[in-house]
């Protein structure tokens, strides 16, 4: 019976894992074919089933006047985006969690479970629902095409996530330890500073990975709201698809593009694994 | 603890919120009130003849509301599911638990858009590798142009990226329980089953809904997926409410009318996600 579970445990665990990998797999496969191996049929492995090319990641650094697309500036330009943004997010959006859960706020009907709901709700709206009046109004502000606008928009984006992940996570942390700093003399500020904050790391980090993915890769407010002197690396990449979809760089983009965020990965697994992360989560 | 400190740290936070989205927002509601397309530009005042035409004559909309539904539902029952059995697997020691973890977080971390396009040629029904393999059974189907196929596609793709999302949630919160209780199911003699059924699943009811409800909101959004994947189509039968404003708002440009649409869908999201809140901690959470 026990050997049965074990057995039909390691088999789940394997066919997840080809089922996460297989896609990936093909992407490198693909990344080094051309137009030939592509449209003969499936093929799997260079050397054997095809002759590999190096095109498809050539064309990532080529400029566009040589029919390629240069991924080099829409790269800084979306990590510098979803940096700040993310930043900006947590920033703001930590503070107000903290009010939020040590604070009582009452105004009327409004109570706190509705201010939080209220920041959540934001993430509700379909982008394409608020592209529009976007667009608008970073046109009237001259922001469009740049990239404070696109900051602006993504705080909006980033900040409910930032506040749902923290005030669940404040709640989980004992109020006597701002207590007794406001008792040893700590203005409200110091308490949140140099006492809440700290024990706090493992919240700040989730929020900040979840701002990070959720920024990185979003494509459709990045597609709408830029032209070409803000390109950040989705648009980049969507805009090689023209008239024959060319796989293999689409392929290698996509791989290039998950790099960072890997990297992302393994820093949330190793403060998983030495349980440091346990209550950042509700 | 009171005193005017709690809106230095609660106000900047909700300002900065309150003051980019207002001007969208409140642009989108006198929208929803006007006649504006591409024939006659401008906020003209139409009443609410766009919400009338909405729950008149628009069964498209409704129907790619059932769709969303579904859709959204399936996904997320079948994330959690999948995601809950997958980190209860590395949630005990296994070997390579630090691996399979990392591993099974990646797909969160593609940007759905890209990733939609190596989907696509995987599943092309000529020239992917998934047809390749079951050609040596006889078998073509038709993933991307069949009508209950390219649903089940949407499925698969939306699983494969955001299961992870539920798998981290649930993880963290399986690393965070606390031990007394396992200890007493142990004295008691409860075997993993009823361990699981009376112990783990009730300190997780929490998370649970939590990550369902975050789930829903971003699963209803549905967007990038099917635009790449499917277009819609075929036909319709693929296309969901925010594929539908899409088309009607920045296809047709009929900005008015795609105003009301987002607005009812809104107003119809918020409503059902707190019914649906309420249902699950009835469902999960038994006082005893």
């Amino acid at each position: 019976m026990r050997k049965l579970y074990i057995t039909l445990k390691y088999l789940f665990i394997g066919l997840w894992s080809m089922f996460v990998v297989a896609p990936f797999l093909w992407a490198l496969s693909t990344s080094f074919k051309d137009f030939n191996s592509v449209t003969g049929g499936a093929t799997y492995i260079p050397w054997v089933d095809f002759e590999p090319s190096l095109e498809g990641w050539k064309v990532l650094l080529r400029s566009p006047a040589q029919g390629g697309v240069n991924i080099v500036e829409p790269y800084f330009n979306s990590i510098a985006v979803t940096c700040l943004a993310s930043f900006i997010s947590i920033f703001l959006g930590t503070l107000a969690a903290y009010a939020l859960s040590r604070f009582t706020f009452k105004a009327s009907f409004i109570k706190n479970s509705d201010i939080t709901f209220f920041f959540i709700s934001q993430r509700i709206m379909p982008p394409i629902v608020l592209s529009i009046p976007f667009f608008i109004m970073l046109g009237k502000l001259g922001l469009l095409d740049s990239m404070l606008g696109l900051i602006m928009v993504y705080v909006v984006l980033l900040m409910p996530i930032a506040v749902w992940i923290m005030v669940d996570f404040f709640n989980k942390v004992p109020k006597e330890i701002d207590e007794t700093a406001l008792i040893d003399g700590c203005n409200p500020y110091q308490a949140f500073y140099k006492v809440v904050l700290p024990n706090s790391i493992p919240g700040l980090i989730v929020a900040g990975m979840f701002c990070m993915i959720f920024g990185w890769t979003d494509f459709f407010f990045a597609f709408i709201l830029t032209f070409t002197e803000v390109q950040l690396l989705p648009v980049a990449i969507v805009a090689l698809n023209s008239s024959i979809t060319p796989w293999w760089s689409l392929s290698a983009s996509a791989l290039v593009s998950v790099a960072p965020l890997i990297v992302v990965a393994f820093i949330v697994e190793r403060y998983l694994s030495k349980g440091n992360l346990s209550g950042a989560l509700k | 603890m009171n005193f005017k400190h709690k809106y230095l740290f609660l106000l900047p936070g909700l300002l900065v919120l309150i003051g980019i989205l207002i001007f969208p927002v409140g642009f989108t509601v006198r929208l929803s009130m006007s006649s504006w397309d591409s024939f006659f530009p401008g906020l003209d005042y139409v009443g609410l003849e766009n919400y009338f035409r909405i729950f008149q004559e628009d069964s498209r909309f409704w129907e790619a509301f059932g769709r969303l539904s579904f859709l959204s539902v399936t996904t997320v029952t079948l994330q959690y599911v999948l995601g809950f059995a997958l980190a209860l697997m590395v949630w005990k020691d296994i070997a390579f638990k630090r691996f399979f973890r990392v591993l099974f977080l990646i797909p969160m971390m593609t940007t759905p858009v890209i990733m939609t396009v190596i989907w696509k040629t995987f599943f092309h029904e000529s020239l992917g590798p998934v047809n390749d393999f079951l050609n040596i059974f006889g078998w073509n189907p038709l993933w991307l142009s069949s009508e209950i196929l390219s649903k089940i596609t949407v499925i698969i793709v939306e699983v494969w990226q955001w299961t992870p999302f539920m798998f981290l949630l649930l993880l963290a919160g399986l690393l965070s329980l606390p031990k007394e209780p396992y200890l007493a199911a142990s004295i008691d003699g409860a075997g993993p089953y009823r361990t699981f059924i009376y112990v783990t699943f009730p300190l997780m009811a929490p998370i649970s809904i939590g990550a369902i409800i975050i789930r829903l909101i971003e699963a209803s959004k549905i967007m990038d997926t099917v635009y790449v994947l499917t277009s819609g189509g075929p036909g319709t039968a693929t296309e969901t409410s925010s594929f539908y404003i899409f088309i009607k708002g920045l296809r047709e440009f009929q900005f008015g009318y795609s105003a009301a649409l987002s607005f009812t869908y809104l107003i119809i999201m918020i409503i059902s996600l707190t019914i649906i809140a309420k249902v699950l901690v009835r469902l999960m959470i038994r006082d005893n």
